[in-house]
C-alpha cells in the first residue's frame, strides 16, 4: 500500500489537475467513511440503554452482595450454626445458650411466614379465579370495567391501612368467632387474602384473555355449554398462567411486613395453632431493625432473616420460570 | 446501606461546608445586631418516643433561627446511637444510655439528657385490677401468673403484650421491674399507639406505656400502692422511668450547641415537655446513672 502510494504520487505528480479531482472526491469519501447522524443516534441509544442496564444490574448485585455478606456474618463472624438457624425454635438474639452461642432459631418465623402465605393463597385463589372468569366471560363491558377499577383500587391501598383495618375489624372478628386473643396466623392470612387478591386476579384475567379465541369457538361449536367450555377448555389451557399468578401472590404475601405485623401478634414462638400469636420473618425484621446496632449479633441475625427472604423470592421467581416453560407446550 | 450511609455522610458534610461558607459570608455582611444568630443543618435520628418533642421544639427553634434547618427522623434508639457513632447524623436520640447498648462505644459520645419519661403498666379495663405489687407484675411478665383471678381480678386469661426486643421502652421496663428475670415469650409490638389500641380492645391484655399514651380507654396500674404520676417520678417513688438522651459525637457545631441548650431551656422544659407528657429534667430530685443506680440531687 505504501509502495503503491509512493508510486502513484511519483507517476501522477506531473498532472496539475489531479489535485483538484482529489478535492472533488473527498466529500463522498468522507460521507461514506465518517459516522452519519443515524449511526451516532444508534451509538447514543446503545450507550444509554447499556448504561441503564448495567446500573440496574449493579444495584441488584450490590443489594444481593450486601444482604448476603451481612446475613452470612451471623454464621461466619458470630459462629452460629446454619442448622440451628433453620431448625432451632428459640429466637433470642440478645441471649446466649450455655455453650455461648447466640440463640438464633428462626424456625418459628419461617413457619409463620409459610403459614400465612399458604393459607392466604388458598383463600384467595378460588375467589381470584372466580372473579377473573366473571370479568372475562360473564360480565358486560361495563361490569368488567367497574370490577377492573375496583381491583386497581385494592392495589393502591397502602399496607398500613390494611393493617389498621385488620387490627380494628379482623382481630375482633377472629376473637369472637374463632376464639383466642384474635392475634395469630388466621388473622394474618385474612388480611393477606385481601392484599394478594388483586395481584392474583389481574394476572389470571391476563392469562384467560391470552387463550386463543378459536379454542372457545371450537368448543361451543361442538355443542359444549358455557360452563363446560370454561371448565374443560379455558381453565385447562390457562393453567400455567393461573399457577404463575398464584405464585406471584405468594411472593407478595411472603414479603408483606407491616399489615401482617399488626395482626399476627409477633410472638417469636412456634405457632401452637392458627389462633395463637405467631410471627413472620418480615414482622421480626421490621420490629427489630431500629432497635439493634449495626455489626452486633442481633443486627446480623436480622440480616440473616433478610437473606432468607431474598432467597425465598428468588425461589418463587425460579418456580414462575419453571411453570412458564412447562406451560408453553 | 454502608454505601448509602457514606453517601449521606458526604452530602451532609458537603452541605455543612456550604452552609459554613454561607455563614462566614453572612456574618461578615450582617452587623453585630444578630450576633446570636446561628446557621447550619442539623440531622436528628432515633427514638420514636422522643421524636414528637424534638420535632415540635425544632419547629419552634427554626422560626426563631431561620438559618438553621433541622431534620428529625425516627428509626429507633438503636438506629440513633449507631448513626451518631458512625457520624452520619448530628444528633442521635435514644431512650437508653449508650452504655446499655451493644456495639456502641459510649465514651466517644456526649450525653445530653433533655427529658424524663415515666412508664406504667396498663391493662384492659375489664380485668378489674388497679393495683399490683412489683412481685406480682414480675410474675405476670415471666409467665408464672396466667390468670387475672390470681391477683384479685376476673377469671380471665392474661394476654401479655410485650414491647419489641431491644427497644428503649422494654429496656427501661426490664431494668426496673424484671430484676434480671427473663420475660416469657409473648406477643410483641413496637409502637406505643398500637399497644394502646391493642390493650384497649383485647380482653385480658396487659402491657406498659409511656405516661403520655395512657388514656381513659385503658387502665393504668399502681404498683405497691404508688400511683404513676409525674410527681412520684421526680422522687423515684415511681421507679419505672428513664431519661431521653440526645447524643452527639465530638464537639458539636454552633447550631447544634444552640439547639441543645434550647432543648434544655425553661422555654421548652416548662411548656412543650409537659404538654407532650414528659417530665421536665429540671424537676427531678433524683438522678440515675447508666447502671440504674439512683442518687439524690443535692
Amino acid at each position: 500500500m505504501i509502495n503503491g502510494g509512493e508510486l502513484s504520487e511519483n507517476s501522477f505528480s506531473s498532472l496539475p489537475n489531479f489535485g483538484g479531482e482529489v478535492i472533488l472526491m473527498d466529500p463522498i469519501k468522507d460521507k461514506i467513511q465518517s459516522t452519519s447522524r443515524e449511526t451516532r443516534q444508534d451509538i447514543v441509544g446503545k450507550v444509554l440503554s447499556y448504561s441503564c442496564i448495567s446500573l440496574i444490574v449493579i444495584v441488584v448485585l450490590s443489594i444481593f452482595v450486601f444482604v448476603a455478606t451481612k446475613g452470612l456474618a451471623t454464621f461466619v463472624v458470630n459462629k452460629a450454626s446454619i442448622w440451628d438457624f433453620l431448625f432451632g425454635t428459640n429466637w433470642n438474639p440478645s441471649a446466649t445458650d450455655k455453650a455461648g452461642n447466640p440463640l438464633l432459631g428462626a424456625l418459628p418465623m419461617i413457619t409463620g411466614s409459610f403459614g400465612v402465605t399458604i393459607i392466604a393463597v388458598i383463600f384467595a385463589a378460588p375467589f381470584a379465579i372466580g372473579t377473573a372468569l366473571y370479568m372475562t366471560e360473564v360480565a358486560s363491558r361495563r361490569g368488567e370495567k367497574l370490577l377492573q377499577s375496583v381491583i386497581e383500587l385494592l392495589v393502591g391501598i397502602p399496607s398500613v391501612v390494611y393493617g389498621f383495618i385488620g387490627l380494628s375489624v379482623v382481630v375482633p372478628f377472629v376473637r369472637t368467632h374463632f376464639g383466642g386473643s384474635g392475634y395469630g396466623i388466621l388473622s394474618g392470612a385474612f388480611v393477606l387474602f385481601v392484599m394478594v387478591l388483586p395481584t392474583v386476579t389481574s394476572m389470571t384475567v391476563d392469562s384467560l384473555r391470552a387463550v386463543p379465541k378459536y379454542y372457545k369457538e371450537a368448543s361451543l361449536a361442538l355443542g359444549a355449554t358455557k360452563w363446560q367450555t370454561i371448565y374443560k377448555v379455558l381453565l385447562r389451557s390457562s393453567t400455567s398462567g393461573i399457577l404463575t399468578a398464584i405464585i406471584f401472590g405468594m411472593a407478595r404475601a411472603f414479603g408483606e411486613a407491616l399489615a401482617v405485623q399488626m395482626v399476627i401478634g409477633n410472638a417469636a414462638v412456634m405457632p401452637k395453632g392458627l389462633l395463637a400469636p405467631a410471627s413472620t420473618l418480615t414482622s421480626v425484621l421490621t420490629m427489630g431493625i431500629g432497635n439493634t446496632v449495626m455489626g452486633t449479633v442481633g443486627n446480623n441475625a436480622l440480616w440473616s432473616l433478610a437473606l432468607m427472604l431474598l432467597l425465598m423470592s428468588l425461589i418463587f421467581n425460579i418456580i414462575v420460570r419453571f411453570i412458564g416453560r412447562k406451560g408453553r407446550m | 446501606m454502608k454505601k448509602l450511609t457514606k453517601i449521606a455522610t458526604v452530602i451532609i458534610a458537603a452541605s455543612a461546608i456550604l452552609v459554613g461558607c454561607g455563614k462566614s459570608n453572612s456574618s461578615s455582611s450582617s452587623s453585630s445586631a444578630s450576633s446570636k444568630a446561628v446557621s447550619g443543618k442539623i440531622t436528628i435520628v432515633g427514638s420514636t418516643a422522643l421524636q414528637p418533642l424534638v420535632e415540635k421544639a425544632a419547629e419552634n427553634f427554626q422560626t426563631d433561627n431561620s438559618k438553621v434547618s433541622i431534620t428529625v427522623q425516627g428509626g429507633g434508639s438503636g438506629t440513633g446511637l449507631s448513626q451518631v457513632q458512625s457520624g452520619a447524623v448530628t444528633i442521635g436520640n435514644s431512650d437508653i444510655f449508650a452504655q446499655q447498648s451493644d456495639g456502641i462505644t459510649a465514651s466517644k459520645l456526649n450525653d445530653n439528657k433533655v427529658a424524663v419519661v415515666g412508664m406504667a403498666p396498663v391493662v384492659n379495663k375489664d380485668v378489674g385490677v388497679k393495683n399490683l405489687t412489683m412481685k406480682q407484675l414480675r410474675n405476670i411478665f415471666t409467665g408464672k401468673i396466667t390468670n387475672w383471678k390470681e391477683v384479685g381480678g376476673k377469671d380471665q386469661d392474661i394476654v401479655l403484650i410485650n414491647r419489641a426486643e431491644g427497644s428503649g421502652t422494654r429496656a427501661t421496663f426490664e431494668t426496673n421491674v424484671m430484676n434480671g428475670e427473663t420475660a416469657a415469650k409473648s406477643q410483641e409490638q413496637d409502637s406505643n399507639g398500637t399497644v394502646q389500641k391493642m390493650v384497649a380492645e383485647t380482653p385480658g391484655a396487659i402491657s406498659y406505656l409511656a405516661f403520655s399514651y395512657i388514656t381513659s380507654s385503658i387502665q393504668e396500674v399502681s404498683l405497691d400502692g404508688v400511683k404513676p404520676t409525674d410527681a412520684n417520678v421526680t422522687t423515684n417513688k415511681w421507679k419505672i422511668w428513664s431519661y431521653e438522651h440526645m447524643y452527639t459525637k465530638g464537639t458539636p457545631n454552633a447550631a447544634t450547641k444552640a439547639f441543645l441548650s434550647y432543648m434544655k431551656s425553661d422555654k421548652v422544659q416548662n411548656s412543650l415537655v409537659k404538654e407532650l407528657g414528659y417530665v421536665s429534667i429540671g424537676k427531678m430530685k433524683v438522678q440515675k446513672n447508666a447502671d440504674n443506680k439512683v442518687t439524690d440531687i443535692k
